[in-house]
């Protein structure tokens, strides 16, 4: 009898790339359960629009690339673009721009690159920095979290997104506005007096980034990624911002736990900058990467025109990931040997 | 016990090694063919010294070592010589080699051995020369004829012999089935590899999943003598910790220079399978014929381990072990790591055959298509030997020869760990063979076009240097034959004739001037 012919190795370990991008969409359901008691169902509606138009994309790209959509569908890849991207828009944002976001995402960000594996971009990111650059208006719009002022319920959240135009957002500064706009006030006395400011840092955002926190936490001990990128990130961000702290004077830049519990930090550490594919490869590149990241996070935030900056500072270090894999290649074995003693 | 170190990477897979029953040795019995391959291990193959219709006993030789890196091959029973040609052998390509048919009688008559108790007395070239005389070759898996391990430069001493039980490749359980049933035969055969390389230490490395054969010959060590220090040393199960350089890294903390060899930290690895067939070659002057074979699979209803006669065809031992056929039904030379897919079940178990796997598709199911990479570094913690596989297979699959190498292709092991943890199924491994094929490819290329240009280059160099010799001896001719003239027309006008006369001579014999060669002048 003829047997099958197949090269080694003949076993296989238990993960698949669709195993692992279920996994990312389940640890991000404690930092979207957060973020839908502080702001509403805004998150949720945005997640399954979001969704649903992703795949339609995806479809779509693949059959114009002439490929059986599919298996790619299958892979889940898509939905976890889509869902780090409809995380990072506002709640309640209208449907254009959730459609803006996804397209540019899934084809500018993924296809135009030739799909999963080769776009040089985080594609979620790609998504977002086009919608920021293109509305400004609509992308800063943050729903006041609950505490501070009446949550909308579903109809509301429906309304927003299919009529925009009829839909009253009751909106308030995000901390880190807030931050960034501080004329002379000390740092103790603006957390005082900003209704903004919780415990740690912002109301509502702390609490949303100790949950990504957690949902990292579990990809971490899952093993999806390595802690290099985060850790890089966090120390590089709460360094700078222990430097740039200035005693809490009016010329401070927040401190390390306002900047890490604010904004995006926590959910660009563990979901935005651990994607591999426009990532460095080697660890140590990995920490490099993320520390340059935390350190762009701080600057853009503190002197730049945008009030949070992680989907920029990602960017940025998309195009310098090659560079840094260039200087972090790991040493092989064999490739420093010791010499044996002498006995 | 002194403390071992850990390796980069590695993997868990699932070890299976129960299914064959290590520690029960069967005999998988005599069939009625065998078909000796010549090539059974790294190096030239040896000469055929029978001929077709010959009879000949078990341990007879039937082709002699040809050179230094060729060992002999010896009929594995008695028998009629029926066929010499090229047959399919196991080989990862399905290529053929030249094979001897030996027809066997069923008596199983052999030639008078003799051995050499007093090994400790003999010069070690001549115990090295006994164990090339007796077809010894590394049963490990790559083959490398052991007399040549062991023939290490004066240069390069030999501090530790190292006996590699690890056997870390799932289902395999060929060497542990040995160390439990033959401890003290491989304690006694690495005592004769130390006193043959001059060792201090030996080192018995056995992975911690196989705790009969450790304490077997933790026993063994126990119960014999030796003039070197001796360790039974266990270790944490990962696969590959059984690769010759993970192994010295697990035990030494010193890795393997890139490139070079376990003798430049003078260290020298033999298999327990090798160290018993040096025994029985020193102490009873027996030859490599026969093996311990994992026979294993569930699509085998009788899985163990058997005692297999080299040329032994694999569908006798499928036979033997009750094979029953499934659908994809694959059939592995070696383990489900590093073996390869045999096509045809008509080729032969050789000196390296550890194990022959005949698994259903359900204990290891046929991959499916290979996704892209998403880069997500799984492989590059795998790697055993630290090497960046999503970036090689990346340069891989746009050729790019140069980063390849500079990302250190060649000191990838083939180990497999990578495409083992590899979420998108892809086949790297493979890539990697294939690249580093054609980068040897290009070497050798490169190796042939330079020398041409290097001829080509001298002889243009020879035949201008010869064109400019041959027209200065033109010109000194042709200034003194003035000279003389110019002489014997004032002296002599006798001699100045008859000078212009040879030089006239001379000019007409030759008219383009003499070949530098065979001037006078």
């Amino acid at each position: 009898m003829s047997f099958l012919k197949i090269t080694s190795p003949h076993g296989h370990g238990p993960l698949t790339t669709a195993g692992i991008m279920q996994t990312v969409l389940l640890a991000t359901l404690p930092g979207v359960a957060v973020m839908t008691w502080f702001f509403g169902p805004g998150t949720l509606i945005n997640l399954l629009f979001g969704g649903a138009l992703a795949l339609a994309f995806e479809a779509a790209a693949l059959r114009l690339r002439d490929r059986n959509p599919g298996p790619y569908l299958r892979d889940y890849s898509v939905l976890v673009t889509s869902t780090l991207l409809c995380i990072a828009l506002p709640p309640y944002s209208p449907w254009w721009l959730v459609a803006t976001g996804i397209f540019s995402s899934v084809i500018l960000g993924k296809h135009v690159f030739g799909g999963l594996g080769y776009n040089p971009f985080n594609p979620a990111m790609v998504g977002y920095v086009i919608l920021l650059i293109s509305f400004p208006l609509q992308m800063s719009t943050w729903q006041a979290p609950r505490g501070l002022d009446a949550v909308p319920g579903v109809v509301d959240a429906l309304e927003a997104l299919l009529l925009p135009a009829r839909y009253d957002a009751i909106t308030m500064a995000t901390p880190l506005d807030v931050l960034r706009q501080n004329q002379g006030l000390l740092m103790a006395d603006l957390q005082a007096q900003k209704p903004q400011f919780g415990r740690w840092a912002g109301v509502g955002w702390e609490w949303i980034n100790l949950a990504f926190l957690a949902g990292g936490l579990w990809l971490l001990f899952k093993r999806v990624f390595t802690w290099h990128a985060p850790v890089g990130l966090l120390a590089a961000l709460g360094l700078c911002a222990a430097i740039g702290f200035d005693s809490g004077s009016s010329e401070s830049g927040g401190s390390p736990l306002l900047h890490w519990l604010s904004g995006a930090t926590m959910f660009g550490a563990f979901f935005i900058i651990t994607d591999p594919v426009s990532s460095a490869v080697s660890n140590r590149g990995r920490l490099i990467f993320g520390a340059l990241i935390g350190v762009l996070i701080y600057l853009i935030r503190v002197h730049g025109n945008y009030p949070d900056a992680v989907a920029f500072a990602v960017l940025i270090l998309n195009f310098a990931a090659p560079l840094i894999d260039q200087y972090t290649q790991p040493a092989v074995y064999g490739s420093n040997p010791v010499k044996r003693d002498e006995p | 016990m002194r403390a071992t170190h850990s390796i980069h990477g590695g993997i868990h897979p699932v070890e299976a090694k129960a299914l064959s029953a290590p520690g029960t040795v069967l005999d998988a019995g005599i069939p009625d063919k065998l078909v000796l391959p010549l090539s059974q291990h790294i190096g030239r193959q040896p000469e055929v010294i029978v001929e077709v219709g010959e009879t000949v006993k078990g341990g007879q030789v039937l082709a002699l070592g040809d050179g230094p890196m060729s060992v002999p091959l010896h009929a594995p029973t008695s028998g009629t010589i029926t066929a010499i040609d090229d047959r399919a052998v196991p080989h990862p390509s399905g290529l053929t080699n030249r094979c001897i048919e030996l027809s066997c009688d069923g008596n199983d008559d052999w030639v008078a051995l003799e051995g050499l108790a007093n090994w400790r007395e003999i010069d070690r070239t001549a115990l090295i020369s006994a164990i090339s005389l007796s077809g010894v070759a590394g049963m490990g898996g790559a083959g490398f004829p052991t007399a040549v391990k062991l023939n290490s430069p004066a240069t390069q001493p030999i501090r530790t012999l190292i006996i590699n039980g690890t056997e870390c490749e799932p289902y395999i359980s060929a060497d542990d089935t040995l160390m439990q049933i033959d401890a003290p035969a491989i304690v006694e055969g690495a005592e004769i590899l130390a006193h043959i390389v001059n060792a201090e230490e030996i080192l018995f490395a056995v992975e911690d999943n196989k705790p009969i054969a450790l304490a077997a010959m933790q026993e063994a060590v126990d119960a014999s003598e030796s003039n070197c220090r001796r360790e039974v040393m266990s270790f944490p199960t990962k696969y590959p910790s059984g690769g010759e350089k993970q192994l010295i890294e697990i035990l030494t903390g010193l890795q393997v220079p890139s490139g070079g060899l376990p003798a430049h930290l003078g260290i020298v690895c033999q298999n327990p399978g090798t160290a018993v067939a040096v025994r029985e070659a020193i102490l009873m002057g027996k030859p490599l014929t026969e093996r311990i074979v994992t026979l294993t699979g569930r699509a085998l209803n009788k899985p163990g381990n058997y005692r297999v006669r080299l040329g032994t065809p694999i569908s006798h031992l499928l036979a033997v072990t009750a094979f029953d056929p499934k659908d994809n039904q694959r059939l592995i030379h070696g383990g489900p790591m590093m073996g390869f897919a045999l096509e045809s079940s008509d080729v032969p178990i050789i000196k390296t055959t550890n194990c022959v796997l005949v698994p259903t598709e359900q204990e290891l199911p046929t991959p499916p298509p290979a996704q892209a990479c998403i880069r997500c570094g799984l492989c590059a913690e795998a790697c055993p030997a630290s090497l960046l596989p999503q970036q090689l297979y990346w340069y891989a699959r746009a050729k790019d020869q140069e980063q390849l190498e500079k990302h250190h292709l060649f000191d990838c092991i083939e180990c497999g760990a990578c495409s083992w943890v590899c979420p998108s199924h892809i086949p790297l491994v493979q890539y990697y063979r294939a690249a580093k094929g054609s980068i040897v490819d290009t070497r050798a290329e490169k190796t042939r076009s330079d020398r041409s240009r290097d001829r080509f280059e001298a002889r243009q160099e020879r035949v201008e240097r010869e064109l400019a010799a041959r027209e200065a001896q033109r010109a000194a001719r042709r200034a003194a034959a003035q000279k003389k003239a110019e002489q014997g027309a004032d002296d002599d006008p006798i001699a100045a004739a008859i000078a212009r006369a040879k030089a006239k001579k001379q000019t007409a014999e030759d008219p383009l001037g003499a070949p530098a060669g065979n001037d006078e002048s």
